[in-house]
């Protein structure tokens, strides 16, 4: 029989306000295995703890009931008291009088009949409470970050400064992700590729960093601290370590008409190739769906023309299987498709672009060697209409975009409009908004600049349509604040797609068993306070895979991201929730039915010799639980028919005893 | 009458025996009437010829015996599975309850079985013998000297009525003709009850659950209930409850029972056939079918070994619960 | 004799993460809802097993509600998807038993839904007291 203590808050009127904290503590006094009960004016308290303290030495207290605020609130101060004053944490148990019952009921006697009751259910469940204590697992020191754009470089030189290993995986032949396709950054218009570069080299230099480029992950077992990843390293088809990077057989191969990506398709590349100058790692790559070798096996020119001899043909997919503590999804962003968009014509017209494509049109790396030429004629264009939010906090049209707002489109087409009018004073620009959007530091300046300084027509409306006609691409607008419908003969039209996560995120959210939301974003473990936490333990967050995000901020949550990782792995053990599941195994039947319906791969089954009543041994399948996985939400002991599964501190007979407690 | 005679399967038995493939038989032998038939195990040729039954009383489904037989006898097990029979096998071979290397699953055809309340109804009480092996059942009384011909349609057992499969889904051997999954009309008695106003289904439900003695025929016959040690008899679940001791109870009882078969019940009956206070206790089973298939899509346990069952499965736009009433059907 | 007024019992089972939350703000915020309802905390809406359900009505309650996190925000990922089919089952076997369909409810209130929380008890509590009390499942002698 448990000997337990009821203390009762008032929370200063908060709660004795509407109940009679006296009649509490005089009623639950005759509950069974109460042994003490008090009510106090702060229970969470310097003062109210060493009450607490006190009476659990004076009584000798096995249990203790707090009736008082949320658990939320306080049950961690209570379990912490509980262990100053030697009993386990786990036999603490909240009542929640205050946001439960004291808050919401007016009337003192309604509200007082209640906390009895609820009093009364902690009581009973707290008769049936066991110590718990933490299982342990140690934590693998080394980290895996997915994804080599400017959130995972940021994120992997964070975590090696603080001195720990850390594995970047990027599906790409190189890292550098979107940033290095940019042209220049707002507000500051600094080049893109002159900050981030050599933060790239950084990565390539660091001996605590490998990269794995031109490779994916392709399964994840295991939980936080001792995750197993299995990556696999697409063949290249050129030894990576030999390869020089010189960029001979770029320029010698025959197949030079493969549309080059990195210039989104306004260019070509050849069949083995370097994605731009500064990629890393710098070495070459053989596009197997355009290589006449590896297709037919006539060609060859590349292995000859290689130097050092790195051209493999017969070079395989490999699998690594590695070990880690923590891993850090920065998968990043893609713009949208404009295939449903027809009004903008842009599958009609050459001369409408993306707002990505016209950072390559502008870019001094990019296919006009940074010269504004349209894509049709590569005619230098006159008039630029620029049109926003084009997919982008799409309400009615939410099939065709998305609901949100992209969040980076607004300043960086105040950069497109501003350098364009900077760099060709001849050309006039035309930019189309819902609203423009510019939270940010020096933001808002930076946008002013654009209109006040460099004369940037900035209309309030939508662009209805937009019709290729000749050398022209007439654009049909409406002009709100005017209210009047506006035709413009456009040379150039730039929309500023909406964009959303990668593709690659869902397949490895389900990998992870990491949430997302309707749209694909990594959902955060608390939006305000954990936000470069994924809700499962181990994995973080960096940049635009969470949600919509300029580089300022994608840095800055890159480095939280690092800062949760490293305290992760400057531990040696972790303590894990005891309040976990575990099965019975003289009544377990082994039949899976709670390893289906576990979230996280916690269960699995071995075969164990028993003792039969008629003494014979015979061999059965039961279940168990690895606590350092299970998180215990209880879905298994639901599922399980014989009741063989259990979830500790949330015991079947325990909430039964809070039913009937409030049932009497 | 079986179009398979007891021959065929005593000599299927026997070889089986002989060659050494099995080492024991899972079968049939007569009770203590010639309509209680009840299970037995058989080691030898003799046994077989003097004890082995194969009548339209053997309704007894074995795949649950299988469950503790595995374990005791060395050796593989001849058992003989009707086609309602197999659903239940795979099921239990899902639920990794036996060892499917130890069982030698001989698939027979079934005619159907018999039901003898509905024998009794007919010939009235006080039967000695039964003659299954003519055309007509010939029912023996204490009262009269000829016996009752009865045609064996007339008395088939309900689940038989509304047969879901003459198909075998699983047997290392079948003898006979394999037949086809039948569109029956099993849930028409469910959406008659459906279709009653909630006071009548509460009352027709009271009348019949009322009468439950809770003597666990139905739980322990039920090939799905292979707990190791059921909640209602556990001392430590809170819920031990051995006797329905008020109007709740037994209700309590039989919804659990119910919902932990939900998914696993394969409709073969056993249940009601077992019930010795005669409750239809198969239409709480097919009603969770029947919402299952409606709900969730078709799915048959048993059809297949290792299918996901639907109570621990999901797809993200299920049918919420507030929805279930509003469906048109009730 | 004295009458007592009729107030039907309400047993609520909530999420920790979501729901519970959700409660926890509707008391921040005082939006009040009938104090007939009684919370038990869960760690999740798929920890709550249909015979707790049946016991409560058993031992008296009037009417038992489940809330959990929406779905898609389940704080373990799947678990309230899990909830929604076995209550949906349950809940559609007890109908068939020809017991009031109105007594039974799930419902997805998150930790920013404190108005949800309080509206959702305000009317399930009317919905309940409309029915009266619960005379088709309970034990009578469980009761004082």
């Amino acid at each position: 029989m448990q000997r337990i203590g009821v203390f009762v808050c008032w929370c200063g009127s908060n709660i004795a306000g509407t109940v009679d904290v006296q009649a509490v503590s005089d009623a639950l006094a005759h509950e069974p295995g109460v042994v003490f009960s008090t009510n106090y004016q702060y229970m969470c308290s310097q003062a109210g703890q060493n009450m607490i303290k006190d009476a659990v030495a004076e009584h000798k207290l096995t249990g203790i009931v707090v009736c008082s605020c949320s658990p939320r609130m306080h049950e961690a101060t209570f379990r912490k008291t509980a262990a100053a004053a030697g009993i386990n944490p786990y036999m603490v148990e909240i009542a929640n009088i205050r946001e439960q019952c004291s808050w919401v009921h007016k009337d003192m006697q309604t509200g007082t009949e209640k906390a009895i009751i609820l009093g009364k259910a902690a009581v009973a469940k707290v008769n049936l409470n066991t110590p718990l204590t933490p299982g342990e697992s140690p934590v693998t020191k080394r980290a895996l970050v997915i994804g080599g754009g400017i959130a995972g470089i940021q994120t992997a030189l964070d975590i090696a400064d603080a001195g720990f290993p850390v594995d970047i995986v990027e599906k790409k032949p190189t890292i550098g992700g979107k940033m290095a396709q940019l042209d220049k950054t707002f507000p500051t218009l600094d080049c893109a590729a002159c900050i981030l570069t050599p933060k790239m080299v950084d990565v390539a230099q660091n001996d605590k960093i490998r990269i794995f480029s031109y490779s994916e992950v392709t399964d994840v077992k295991g939980f936080v601290g001792n995750f197993d990843v299995t990556i696999k390293k697409h063949a290249r088809y050129v030894k990576e370590d030999i390869c020089t990077g010189c960029g001979a057989c770029t320029e010698k191969c025959p197949m030079k008409k493969v549309p080059n990506e990195f210039n989104l398709g306004m260019d070509n590349r050849s069949a083995i190739y370097i994605p731009f100058a500064q990629a890393v790692p710098k070495v070459a790559t053989i596009d197997p769906n355009y290589c006449n070798m590896l297709k037919n096996g006539k060609c060859g020119v590349c292995s000859k023309v290689c130097a050092a001899g790195a051209i493999d043909y017969t070079q395989k997919d490999e699998f690594i299987e590695e070990k880690y503590g923590a891993i850090v999804v920065a998968t990043g962003f893609n713009p949208i498709s404009m295939d449903k968009f027809d009004e903008f014509a842009y599958n009609q017209s050459k001369d409408v672009i993306t707002s990505l494509e016209f950072e390559r049109l502008t870019n001094a790396a990019g296919p006009t060697a940074g010269k504004l030429l349209r894509p049709s004629d590569l005619k230098h264009p006159h008039t630029i209409v620029f049109v926003q939010c084009v997919g982008s906090r799409c309400d009615a049209c939410a099939e065709k975009g998305k609901e949100y707002c992209s969040k980076i489109c607004c300043m960086y087409t105040a950069k497109h409009a501003m350098l364009t009018r900077d760099k060709y004073p001849d050309t006039e620009v035309y930019v189309f908004y819902i609203d423009v959007r510019t939270p940010g530091k020096n933001f808002d300046e930076f946008y002013r600049r654009a209109v006040e300084e460099y004369g940037v027509h900035y209309i309030k409306g939508m662009v209805g349509k937009v019709t290729p006609e000749g050398d022209k691409l007439k654009v049909q607008a409406s002009d709100l604040l005017a209210n009047k419908q506006l035709h413009i003969d456009a040379d150039l039209v730039v929309l500023a797609a909406a964009i959303e996560p990668d593709k690659s995120a869902r397949p490895l959210a389900t990998m992870l068993t990491a949430s997302m939301d309707t749209n694909d974003f990594f959902t955060e473990a608390h939006p305000k306070l954990r936000p470069v936490e994924s809700p499962t333990a181990g994995v973080f967050l960096s940049g635009a895979c969470q949600g919509p995000k300029d580089i300022p901020e994608t840095v800055s949550q890159a480095g939280a991201a690092a800062s949760k990782v490293i305290g992760l792995l400057a531990k040696d053990k972790l303590t894990g929730n005891p309040c976990v599941a575990s099965s019975n195994e003289l009544m377990c039947n082994g039949c899976s039915t709670c390893e289906r319906v576990c979230p996280y791969g916690a269960i699995t089954y071995e075969n164990k010799e028993f003792r039969m009543p008629d003494r014979t041994t015979a061999i059965r399948r039961i279940a168990v639980v690895n606590p350092a996985v299970c998180q215990g939400c209880g879905c298994c002991t639901v599922a399980c028919p014989s009741g063989a599964m259990d979830l500790r501190g949330f015991a079947n007979s325990q909430i039964i005893a809070e039913v009937d407690a409030i049932c009497k | 009458m079986q179009k398979i005679t007891r021959d065929q399967l005593i000599e299927k038995a026997a070889s089986l025996l002989a060659n050494g493939t099995v080492s024991c038989v899972l079968g049939w032998q007569k009770g203590e009437f010639d309509y209680d038939i009840t299970p037995a195990v058989f080691e030898t040729e003799d046994e077989l010829k003097a004890n082995f039954v194969w009548n339209d009383f053997c309704g007894a489904n074995f795949s649950k015996y299988l469950v503790s037989k595995t374990k005791k006898c060395e050796g593989k097990i001849l058992v003989f599975l009707k086609p309602c029979d197999t659903y239940s096998f795979n099921q239990l071979l899902t639920e990794h309850r036996f060892d499917r290397e130890k069982v030698y699953a001989v698939g027979i055809p079934c005619e159907g079985m018999a039901d003898i309340a509905k024998v009794k109804a007919i010939a009235g009480d006080g039967i000695s013998a039964i003659d299954c092996s003519g055309e007509k059942l010939a029912v023996t009384t204490i009262y009269e000297d000829a016996p009752v011909m009865i045609d064996a349609k007339d008395v088939l057992a309900e689940r038989c009525v509304n047969c879901k499969s003459k198909k075998h889904v699983a047997y290392d051997e079948l003898i006979g003709e394999d037949g086809d999954v039948i569109d029956s009309a099993r849930f028409d008695e469910v959406a008659k009850i459906e279709a009653m106003t909630p006071d009548e289904r509460f009352a027709f439900w009271q009348n019949e659950l009322s009468r439950c003695i809770r003597c666990n025929a139905c739980r322990d016959i039920c090939p799905a209930c292979t707990c190791e040690k059921c909640v209602f008899g556990n001392p430590n679940s809170s819920l031990e409850n051995k006797s329905p001791a008020n109007s709740f109870e037994e209700k309590m009882f039989h919804i659990i029972r119910a919902f932990h078969v939900a998914g696993r019940c394969t409709d073969c009956g056993e249940c009601s056939r077992v019930c010795p206070q005669h409750i239809p206790l198969h239409l709480l089973n097919r009603k969770f079918i029947k919402d299952i298939d409606s709900f969730y899509g078709e799915y048959q346990a048993g059809a297949e070994v290792g299918s996901r069952a639907p109570l621990v499965n999901y797809t993200t736009d299920d049918l919420e619960p507030g929805e279930v009433f509003e469906r048109g059907d009730n | 004799m004295q009458v007592k007024e009729y107030k039907p019992l309400i047993v609520a089972f909530c999420c920790n993460w979501c729901s519970y939350a959700g409660a926890d703000l509707a008391g921040n915020n005082r939006l009040n809802y009938p104090a007939d309802v009684k919370i038990i905390r869960v760690p999740c809406s798929c920890r709550v097993n249909p015979m707790f359900v049946l016991r409560a009505f058993q031992r008296g309650a009037d009417g038992v509600i489940l809330c959990g996190c929406h779905p898609g925000d389940c704080h373990y990922t799947s678990g309230n998807y899990y909830t929604r089919r076995r209550m949906a089952l349950l809940f559609s076997m007890l109908d068939y038993l020809g017991i009031e369909k109105e007594r039974t409810r799930v419902e997805w209130v998150s930790a920013a839904e404190g108005a949800k929380f309080a509206a959702t008890m305000n009317d399930f509590a009317e919905k309940v007291a409309a029915l009266g009390e619960n005379k088709r499942l309970e034990d009578l002698r469980c009761k004082r």
